[in-house]
């Protein structure tokens, strides 16, 4: 990272990771019913992978954002279930639903939700406190 | 300029130490989800007080070192957590949102300080 990182850059770019990571979790949750007639073809969770971009090489002026370096889809095994009488149940009776722990994806979505928060407020005070100092001797 | 200089050393020293915490601890706020991040912050007190003591010796060689330091050579250190999480991720999110705020409340006192500063100096200026 040659260029300066801001603190706009800080909590703007983390901003879009958490986003990332929301998106991510819904995806999760629209999916968590999408059963399917093979283990192949179920939807498989997805979750990112977030990394400290330092500003600097030898990490010293303790500045850092963060990217999401990439999605991990998930290789936990399908759910299998018996439901013979399901339209789209193999020829052996069973379907198979993804591997998706709904409470866990909620706690996530919270969370993610209040880290958005937190950079926005970041970046808020941040913004007032650079006007003031605009407007120092007037 | 001397006489100026000390007069708007220590506000604009302070200044520009806590702009350097604001984004320190942002940037742990921006990290607070990413495993094995480890916070960290400045002694703002130490800073401040070996960036301010600079003392009265002049430099007449260019490879004279300055004594004491200034506000970009502040020391950053690592936060230690109060109750270490399993990721490796020492950022305590109320920790920093409490840093967060005493380090905004003191960069806007700083300005009034300075705001003050000036008028005074513009009051003699005029002789009001």
């Amino acid at each position: 990272m040659t260029n300066k990182l801001t603190i706009f850059d800080v909590a703007g770019r983390s901003m879009a990771a958490q986003q990332v990571r929301l998106n991510t979790v819904a995806s999760n949750l629209a999916n968590a019913a999408s059963v399917s007639s093979s283990p192949d073809t179920v939807y498989r969770p997805i979750k990112p992978v977030f990394e400290t971009q330092y500003h600097d090489v030898m990490e010293k002026t303790g500045i850092a954002t963060v990217d999401v370096t990439d999605i991990y889809q998930s290789n936990a095994t399908p759910e299998k279930r018996y439901a013979p009488s399901h339209p789209l149940a193999d020829k052996d009776g069973y379907i198979y639903a993804p591997p998706i722990d709904q409470n866990a994806e909620m706690v996530d979505m919270l969370e993610t939700s209040r880290q958005y928060q937190n950079n926005i407020e970041v970046l808020s005070t941040a913004k007032t406190l650079l006007l003031k100092t605009l407007n120092v001797g007037k | 300029m001397k006489a100026l200089d000390a007069l708007f050393k220590a506000d604009s020293t302070a200044l520009s130490l806590r702009q350097k915490r604001m984004e320190i601890i942002g940037s742990n706020i921006a990290n607070a989800a990413t495993p094995h991040f480890k916070a960290r912050d400045i002694d703002f007190e130490a800073a401040y007080k070996s960036a301010m003591n600079t003392g009265d010796l002049t430099k007449t060689s260019s490879a004279h070192i300055d004594i004491g330091g200034t506000a970009d050579t502040a020391e950053v250190r690592y936060r230690v957590p109060l109750s270490p999480s399993l990721d490796g991720n020492t950022v305590e999110l109320h920790v920093e949102q409490v840093q967060f705020a005493e380090n905004a409340t003191h960069y806007e006192a700083t300005l009034n300080f300075l705001n003050g500063r000036i008028s005074t100096m513009r009051k003699a200026l005029r002789g009001e």
